[in-house]
């Protein structure tokens, strides 16, 4: 029967200090110093989850951030965490643990059921039930699939966990302080340079940690002293190097809550070595463990089988594990599956009591479910009670971060693993994630490393290499038994996380699917939040077996960050919630604040959409804001409007080429509407430019635009017209803007602005006058984008919202009123104005109906490109207006159109870009695009809208709904 | 990917927007011809390696300039100019 005795003494936990925490709302005990699966061995907690797929009970095998059974979900609600790594999850007081994939415990699933109907799950099951004959089935099993799959769940509670982003740069960033990464940080730190180090566990030492070497122990303790010391060290324990990305960019999870971006001159891969276990049937039974995390629980952990371990292994370095287990008076038999076995280390077996059966396989485990005893096969067919099975088959180098570059790992016949492929430039790695082995030349190689990488970096001298610890490292060698299935009953796993066994590889491999990658897809082999880590190289050697092809041949699947799970938190950092993006405001925010506005967004910025006075809701709001505007007087913000002002000698000609209109002879004082395109020859935005000066213009664009103009106009400018005299500069933020509009603007503007001429003579349409106002430069544009008289005031931000007040005030007895952008925008529907819903970068300037605009005369910016033969095409989607012909119903924006004969199906003749209520119609009117625009004017049509299965007749029109002669504009 | 602004120095790519392939020579303004502005609009090679682009410095300085990247291991192979 599987269980642990604690040691009165020794490891590396804090017998002083004792922490609580809670397994499944069990109450338990445990040491600082204990992971959560050292904690739970100790309280012999066996079996703590169920597996994936056929729930079988699963307990911990690993010893670090490879284990693939050992899953647990902490916390709750906001803090709730899917997924934790038991023996790489550090123990700390109120630890609340739960086991994943079992109900309702661990030791009794009801889901284990699934094991009898394993047929289900085998190899490529979801493939065979979504193609083929069985497509069918799929919604049958669906459902049923569906609440059993998934690796752990999560809260929908929003994460409490506060969690941040940084960034820094570094020298030379060193991944792991195994023996190679503390000496390779030591000596960098020597010469002087700066050094990050970067640890997934919370103790610095990697395997180090978890032997019995004095020696070595000493010289960690000495190497972690003089780090701790040196200044130009940067030590970070409990961090995960999850990614290293183009230009020597490591992406590093800082204590699971901080994302550090780290740039680093040279990098340093000192990132260990996994072991791998063995494949045969029933190895993933409670009790069977790598035989390193054996190791590791007795001498960091003080935690060793309570009286007999077998260890099966096919390479010497279980034999640490067996000489430490037997160093505590554990009972150790070693089922060897090679024939040659060293001298050395079978003497020094034979000395410490241990028992070493050469040539043995495991027929059987005897599990219930944890091992109970287990029988070996080969010519010591024994069966041997114990605690324990430790096995072993071999290191595989952790080559995932020197992959991701992108270059291969190849693999080294000596040591049966990959190693990295090879490095570029300004990276180097050492010890066993080099196939370095052992802990001394580990020391050496990390040493060496850091020498490398200082001559990289362009120091001249370089430090002497570094004195070895005494003694000496077990030499390391593998006899590598890929399949070690005995043909007994059971399954044998290869993946342990994602239930797949040799079976199911070689299924795999008979119906086709022998290329590694499709192995992966095919049998999930690799997946999960281990990523294989335990799995990968037994499967592609199993694969290779048989293919009858070398392992080098098959290849590794592709590796990609992250290195490990990590949290959608941590990933998002601060920017989530109101610091997911940034909030632009406009100069009149706090007044539509405090003034009754409710806002929306559009892009960045947050507009004042309607005001309180005009109603509850923005369907009552925005009709009674239009006719203030239609009847009265009313003033909204347009300080989102792009603005650029454009100086120079030749900024009539840069004008004149990005704009389809001529604007070299615009007179000073006067306003012109302008429409851009792109090279393509479609329109990139309108608005409306004025000059100013013979050498200055001020030109506005869009909000959606504004940015993408000013880039436009600014690559022109700077890449391809540098012979052209002009300067570009926003004053999108420097500005602000308001828009007076309605039959008495004139008035009102009058009474704020006493003493200006605003004839028709002095301020005609069109025009443009710059004033001074109480000592503030205010820049008045008779424009309109409503339709009405009307007036736009720009001025400098600061002063923005005394302007705006002193207008209201001043023209109040007229009744004057703020509008917003719901009014605003609708207002211009009905002055058949195209805006951001019409300009979507698909039209060109005739199906706008503003191919008139385009100058004749001067070359400008796709004019070449917009006669395009299917640009100039008769029957192209193009502007037209729609009135709604039955009453009591609605038109809607995205309604699909069709000719009244027309089947309602598919794409139909266009759609419908922008509805309003029109006050001045008192109907729904609509603007759009249709199959030969106005050509049709007058038909009636039909508005599909199947969202909501509603078909309404509406007539074909003039986009110009009101005031088609323009007398308003001149009033 | 860090890229070295002429005016700035080196910063984060994010600082930047990209502004495509910078070997081609934009016809001369007024240029008639069909085909060659089809061609510069539309016809791009997607090289994997070195290759000469425009981009801008948008939350810095604003400059555009001609940058040389290998597309393949986004190494910077020459400053902007």
């Amino acid at each position: 029967m599987t269980s642990f005795r604690r040691l009165s003494q020794g490891g590396r936990i804090d017998r002083g200090r004792p922490l609580n925490f809670t397994f499944n709302g069990g109450k338990r005990q445990g040491f600082a110093g204990d992971t959560l699966a050292s904690a739970l061995l100790a309280a012999n907690d066996i079996v703590v989850g169920r597996s994936f797929k056929y729930h079988r009970p699963r307990g911990v095998m690993g010893a670090g951030l490879e284990e693939p059974n050992a899953l647990f979900t902490t916390g709750k609600g906001g803090t709730e965490e899917p997924n934790a790594i038991g023996p790489a999850l550090e123990l700390r007081d109120g630890l609340a643990a739960r086991s994943q994939n079992a109900w309702p415990s661990p030791r009794f699933d009801l889901m284990a059921v699934n094991s009898l109907a394993s047929p289900l799950f085998a190899s490529g099951f979801y493939y065979k039930t979504f193609i083929g004959p069985f497509q069918k089935s799929w919604m049958f099993y669906e459902p049923f699939i569906r609440r059993a799959a998934g690796l752990g769940k999560t809260s929908y509670a929003a994460d409490d966990v506060r969690h941040e982003t940084r960034n820094a740069f570094c020298d030379v960033l060193v991944v792991g302080a195994g023996p190679a990464g503390l000496a390779a940080a030591l000596a960098a730190a020597r010469s002087g340079v700066s050094v990050v180090l970067a640890e997934q566990d919370f103790e610095l030492g990697g395997q180090l940690l978890s032997g019995a070497d004095a020696a070595l122990e000493a010289w960690r303790a000495e190497t972690v002293a003089a780090l701790q010391a040196a200044e130009n060290v940067r030590l970070l324990p409990r961090a995960v190097v999850q990614g290293i990305y183009d230009g020597n960019h490591a992406i590093i999870s800082v204590g699971g809550t901080a994302l550090e971006s780290l740039r680093a001159r040279s990098i340093i891969y000192a990132a260990g070595a996994v072991e791998r276990p063995l494949v045969f049937e029933n190895n993933d039974r409670p009790g069977v463990m790598l035989a390193s995390a054996l190791r590791s629980l007795a001498n960091r952990f003080a935690l060793v089988p309570s009286q007999r371990a077998v260890l099966l292994t096919n390479n010497d370095s279980a034999y640490e594990a067996a000489f430490d287990l037997a160093a505590h008076g554990v009972a150790v038999t070693v089922a060897d599956l090679r024939r040659e076995i060293s001298g050395a280390l079978m003497s020094r077996a034979a000395g410490q009591g241990i028992v070493v059966f050469p040539e043995s396989g495991i027929a059987e485990v005897i599990a219930k479910p944890d091992v109970r005893a287990v029988k070996l096969s080969g010519r010591h067919a024994v069966t041997i009670e114990c605690d324990v099975l430790g096995m072993s088959g071999g290191w595989s180098p952790l080559v995932h971060l020197t992959a991701h570059g992108g270059i291969k790992p190849r693999y080294d016949e000596a040591i049966a693993a990959f190693v990295p492929g090879a490095f570029a430039s300004g990276h180097f790695a050492a010890g066993a994630c080099n196939g370095v082995f052992g802990s001394r030349a580990a020391i050496a190689s990390g040493d060496a490393a850091a020498r490398a990488a200082l001559g990289h970096l362009g120091r001249a001298k370089l430090p002497a290499a570094a004195t070895l610890p005494e003694g000496e490292d077990l030499a390391y060698a593998i006899t590598p038994v890929w399949n070690a299935t005995q043909g007994s009953k059971g399954k044998a796993f290869v993946d342990f996380q994602n239930d797949v066994t040799a079976k199911d590889v070689a299924q795999a491999h008979d119906e086709g699917y022998s290329n590694i990658e499709h192995l992966k897809r095919y049998t999930t082999l690799g997946m999960g939040t281990d990523q294989g880590k335990t799995s990968n190289i037994n499967a592609l050697a199993i694969m290779a077996g048989l293919r009858g092809v070398g392992i080098g041949d098959v290849g590794t699947t592709t590796f990609r960050p992250p290195f490990t799970p990590l949290t959608v938190g941590a990933i998002a950092g601060r920017s989530v919630g109101h610091h997911f993006r940034p909030t632009r405001r406009s100069p009149l925010h706090d007044w539509h604040q405090k003034n009754g506005a409710t806002f929306i967004e559009a892009g960045l910025w947050k507009r004042a959409w309607y005001y309180d006075w005009a109603g509850k809701t923005p369907q009552e709001a925005y009709v009674k804001e239009m006719e203030l505007v239609r009847h009265n007087v009313g003033l909204s913000d347009v300080s989102t409007l792009g603005k650029i002002d454009v100086q120079g000698r030749d900024a009539g000609e840069f004008l004149n080429r990005v704009y389809v209109n001529g604007f070299a002879k615009l007179p000073v004082g006067k306003a012109r509407y302008g429409v851009m395109l792109n090279d393509d020859g479609l329109v990139l935005d309108d608005g409306t430019t004025s000059r100013i000066s013979e050498t200055q213009y001020y030109l506005t664009t869009t909000t959606a635009q504004a940015g993408e103009v000013m880039s436009w106009l600014e690559f022109l400018a700077q890449c391809h017209w540098p012979e052209l005299d002009v300067h570009l500069a926003s004053l999108t933020d420097e500005w602000g803007g308001m828009s007076l509009a309605g039959p008495k603007a004139r008035e009102a503007l009058a009474l704020a602005l006493p003493g200006v001429d605003l004839s028709n003579e002095g301020l005609p349409y069109m025009g443009v006058k710059d004033i001074t106002f109480e000592g503030v430069p205010v820049r008045l544009l008779r424009l309109s984008f409503s339709g009405e008289l009307g007036y736009e005031i720009h001025c400098p931000a600061n002063y923005t919202e005394a302007l705006w007040e002193h207008l209201l005030k001043a023209a109040a007895p007229l009744g004057i009123k703020p509008y917003g952008l719901e009014s605003l925008a609708s207002l211009r529907i009905e002055k058949g104005h195209v805006a951001g819903l019409e300009l979507d970068h698909r039209n060109s300037l005739d199906d706008l109906g503003l191919g008139k605009m385009a100058s004749a005369t001067k070359p400008f910016v796709g004019d070449v490109l917009r006669q395009r033969e299917d640009m100039m095409a008769p029957e192209r989607w193009s502007l037209v207006g729609l009135e709604l012909l039955e009453a009591g119903k609605t038109l809607r924006g995205g309604s699909i159109l069709f000719a009244a004969n027309d089947e309602i199906k598919g794409h139909g003749r266009g759609y419908i870009t922008s509805v309003t209520w029109s006050v001045e119609l008192q109907r729904f009117i609509a603007l759009g695009l249709y199959q030969g625009g106005l050509k049709h004017e007058g038909e009636e049509i039909i508005c599909a809208f199947p969202l909501k299965n509603e078909q309404v007749k509406a007539r074909i029109v003039s986009p110009m709904f009101i005031d088609s002669k323009g007398t308003r504009l001149h009033a | 990917m860090r890229i070295p602004c002429p005016h700035c120095g080196e910063r984060d790519v994010n600082e930047f927007r990209y502004g495509g392939d910078a070997t081609k020579q934009r016809p001369a303004h007024g240029d008639k011809d069909f085909q060659t502005w089809n061609a510069y609009v539309f016809e791009f090679d997607n090289p994997k390696g070195p290759h000469e682009e425009f981009w801008q410095h948008t939350l810095g300085c604003r400059q555009w300039f001609r940058l040389k990247r290998n597309t393949a291991t986004n190494q910077i192979l020459g400053g902007g100019q």
